[in-house]
């Protein structure tokens, strides 16, 4: 099962922030078709907040056609996100860990390894399109 | 859409001094209603006012359509933890379901036992040897026991650690999660409030200065940063709720819904604790101000 | 409710019944005493037909209870008050559990109606034992000295005191809700409970029914008259005593009804009321010398035939009467004190 955090200075919504790591579950395959998601009265408790705002999250995760609710037992996952299972790249995920351990011995911190990651990013997006 | 807690003009005096005045509310049900402003300024008044411990001296007030502390059935459908949360030190704990069941016909003894030993507390224990926050949830849980359609709760984790503020919190969302209650608690520390409420009522100055859904009035407060500006260049349908200046730049938060298209301002969202302080200091400064609307 | 008013009594009512029964065991052991007493020479006194001529050794049984009984009697209302009343409504104020209390599925009538009406029953009960209990003990004595219609002995006889018990709970209680503060309302509470006694006791008890009157002859020769030579003003007969009654004044009257005035004294005993001041004589042989004695005795003897006393009185017969007035009064007072509790926490809180 599950378990949520709350991060209270992400500046993003607390449903959002639901939604997000539900979203993130499935993509790393914690999460697959058949599971049961937490209770709105497990999750509001555990996160200390208001039930109505998981409920929002829970309803929007239905709109996404991710989840659906089975009354009276739970809700419960009914899609995942892509057919490739981030899992399935194993070989993808291990030189991307050896770059990100070269990059800190060269003195890189996260702050800038992120930055450098999304330039790149946004550069190959930018030759895509070119 | 049914009030859970319907005010008007309602106030309360004491000699020659108002400790709440011209407070018009109308809170809808199934809601967390957070209640928040400085010490003194007419929360506690508010909520005594709202369980029937005091009577108003203008105004009037009715909770769940019918006037607080009026009948037993008025009684037992409101459940009232006090500041401080008092208990009998003499009584133990099982003394305290007891009288709850004596007091309370629709007490459910059996959920009670049941919440004090998921809490790990000993019923033979003298309410005077319980810590702070083991009283505050022995007090909760005599309130919701009662199974109210409202629960009010009065500062009820101000003088408790963070695990027992946790857990008391925790408490009263596991309520909310099973029965819909709605519930209004009151306290002078935001942080805890934007994470449980979803509505919010600010009193400051014994006044209420505004009211409504958290999510709606964060869509509609913006804090403006500009050159210097006088008061009276706003829009109209803009109202000022605090403002600020330099010699060189004016900083003021305002409420609309309208966008705002001035290009001299720069517009910035602010969170639930800039809003109320915004609140607190505008109404430190400012007069007589219009009553601000309730919006539902 | 009235097993929560119970509950929350018992502290009080398990030292308060504790020390009633403990006081209960040491009357009942010492008061048999008493009884034999009286019994032995109630039957030997018959046999010799001297019942009336020969003191009643009770009146000398000299136990400390004798003296100590009135007195447990006048203060135990007093302490009902103070420890049974005054907490009542102070405490919850006080501690302000009455937060808690008030907002329960009772309203604040039920709650102060069952508090107010179980409690101060125990009180009376309390109260009542108590008195029956210390009346048991002393009716040997009270037969023989026959003053149980006395301003003080009154009040620890028959029903008045149950009255007493109510009242003083009642103004313990008012004390605690208008104070809000236990220890201020105890002290208020007895002040007050001592102040309605005394009034009651001289200014509204004399008035339950009006006095009889009855004139008796100044004794001659046999003592009890006393002057204060050279201040003829200070001329006042024995007292008299009517038996279980209540006598309110005693005072030398001419047959016209008025007071002898000084002139009048003068006349008549002019070698008496010109002397120097001396130590009053008594009447009867003193050391002061028998000129006193005689020109006094002579006095008396001459102003007996146109002096009387003139007694004010409550016959024995009223004693049952005036002590069910007397519980009326503080009982009706204890109902006003609870109604004016009532409208002031109404008024206050709910």
């Amino acid at each position: 099962m599950i378990e949520f955090h709350l991060d209270a200075r992400s500046g993003m919504a607390p449903y959002q922030q639901v939604v997000q790591q539900v979203r993130h579950a499935l993509r790393l395959g914690l999460l697959v078709v058949g599971d049961q998601l937490p209770t709105v009265k497990e999750a509001a408790t555990s996160l200390t907040i208001n039930p109505n705002t998981v409920s929002k999250a829970y309803k929007e995760l239905e709109l996404l056609g991710l989840v659906a609710a089975r009354p009276g037992i739970g809700i419960f996952v009914t899609a995942t996100l892509s057919n490739d299972s981030l899992a399935a790249h194993g070989p993808l995920r291990q030189s991307l860990q050896r770059w990100v351990t070269q990059a800190r011995r060269a003195g890189l911190d996260d702050e800038s390894i992120d930055a450098l990651y999304k330039e790149c990013l946004r550069s190959s997006a930018a030759e895509d399109v070119a | 859409m049914t009030a859970v807690i319907e005010a008007n003009g309602l106030g309360k005096r004491y000699g020659h001094k108002w400790a709440l005045s011209e407070c018009t509310l109308a809170i809808p049900d199934g809601k967390v209603v957070g209640l928040v402003g400085p010490n003194g300024a007419g929360k506690t008044t508010l909520l005594h006012l709202s369980v029937g411990l005091l009577q108003p001296s203008a105004g009037s007030i009715s909770v769940l359509g019918g006037r607080p502390g009026t009948t037993a059935t008025q009684l037992a459908r409101v459940g009232f933890v006090a500041q401080d949360t008092p208990t009998r030190a003499g009584f133990s704990i099982a003394d305290h379901l007891r009288f709850g069941r004596w007091m309370n016909p629709n007490f459910d003894a059996k959920l009670a036992e049941e919440r004090i030993e998921s809490l790990g507390l000993d019923l033979r224990q003298k309410a005077g040897k319980l810590s702070g926050g083991q009283r505050a949830q022995l007090a909760l849980t005599l309130a919701m026991a009662k199974r109210p359609e409202l629960l009010v709760l009065d500062e009820p984790v101000a003088s408790l650690d963070p695990l027992a503020r946790r857990e008391f919190l925790q408490g009263v969302i596991a309520v909310v999660a099973d029965s819909g209650t709605s519930v209004i608690l009151s306290s002078h520390l935001v942080a805890d409030l934007e994470r449980v409420c979803d509505y919010l009522v600010v009193v400051v100055n014994s006044r209420v200065q505004v009211a409504g859904e958290i999510d709606e009035l964060l869509a509609s407060h913006h804090r403006l940063t500009g050159p210097r500006h006088e008061r009276a260049a706003l829009p109209r349908d803009q109202q000022l709720v605090n403002e600020s200046h330099t010699d060189r730049q004016s900083t003021i938060v305002v409420r609309t819904n309208d966008p705002i298209l001035d290009p001299a301002w720069t517009v910035e969202q602010l969170d639930l604790e800039d809003l109320v302080l915004a609140y607190m200091t505008g109404a430190a400064a400012q007069d007589r101000r219009p009553k601000l609307g309730v919006h539902s | 409710m009235i097993r929560l008013a119970l509950r929350e009594f018992r502290t009080e009512g398990i030292v308060g019944f504790a020390l009633l029964i403990a006081l209960g065991v040491l009357l009942l052991v010492t008061g048999i005493h008493v009884v034999n007493v009286n019994d032995a020479f109630q039957i030997a006194c018959r046999k010799a037909h001297s019942c009336s001529s020969t003191p009643n050794p009770v009146l000398t049984v000299e136990n400390p209870l004798q003296h100590a009984l009135p007195l447990i009697a006048m203060v135990a209302p007093a302490l009902i008050g103070i420890f049974i009343g005054a907490p009542l409504i102070a405490r919850e104020v006080e501690t302000g559990i009455f937060r808690l209390s008030w907002t329960q599925s009772v309203t604040l009538r039920r709650w102060l109606a069952v508090k107010l009406g179980v409690v101060g029953l125990a009180s009376m009960v309390i109260g009542g034992l108590l008195m029956w209990m210390v009346d048991w003990w002393l009716s040997p004595i009270d037969a023989v000295n026959m003053n149980r219609f006395g301003l003080s002995s009154f009040g620890y006889h028959g029903v008045a005191p149950i009255g007493y018990a109510a009242f003083a709970f009642a103004l313990g209680a008012t004390a605690g809700a208008l104070l809000r503060r236990t220890v201020p309302a105890m002290g208020a509470t007895l002040a007050g409970f001592v102040g309605a006694r005394l009034a009651v006791t001289y200014w509204i008890r004399p008035n339950f029914a009006s006095p009889l009157y009855e004139t008796v002859p100044l004794p001659i020769n046999e003592g009890g008259v006393s002057f204060a030579p050279g201040a003829t003003e200070a001329f006042s007969p024995p007292g008299v005593s009517v038996s279980n009654g209540w006598v309110y004044s005693t005072e030398a009257v001419n047959k016209a009804g008025h007071a002898p005035t000084a002139h009048y004294l003068l006349n008549a005993c002019p070698a008496f009321f010109n002397q120097a001041p001396q130590p009053p004589p008594t009447g009867r042989k003193s050391t002061a010398g028998n000129t006193g004695v005689t020109l006094f005795n002579n006095c008396v003897d001459k102003l007996s035939r146109t002096i009387h006393t003139l007694v004010a009185y409550q016959p024995g017969s009223r004693f049952w009467p005036f002590q069910w007035a007397e519980m009326g009064v503080f009982l009706a007072a204890a109902v006003a004190l609870c109604g004016l509790t009532y409208w002031w926490l109404r008024r206050q809180y709910a």
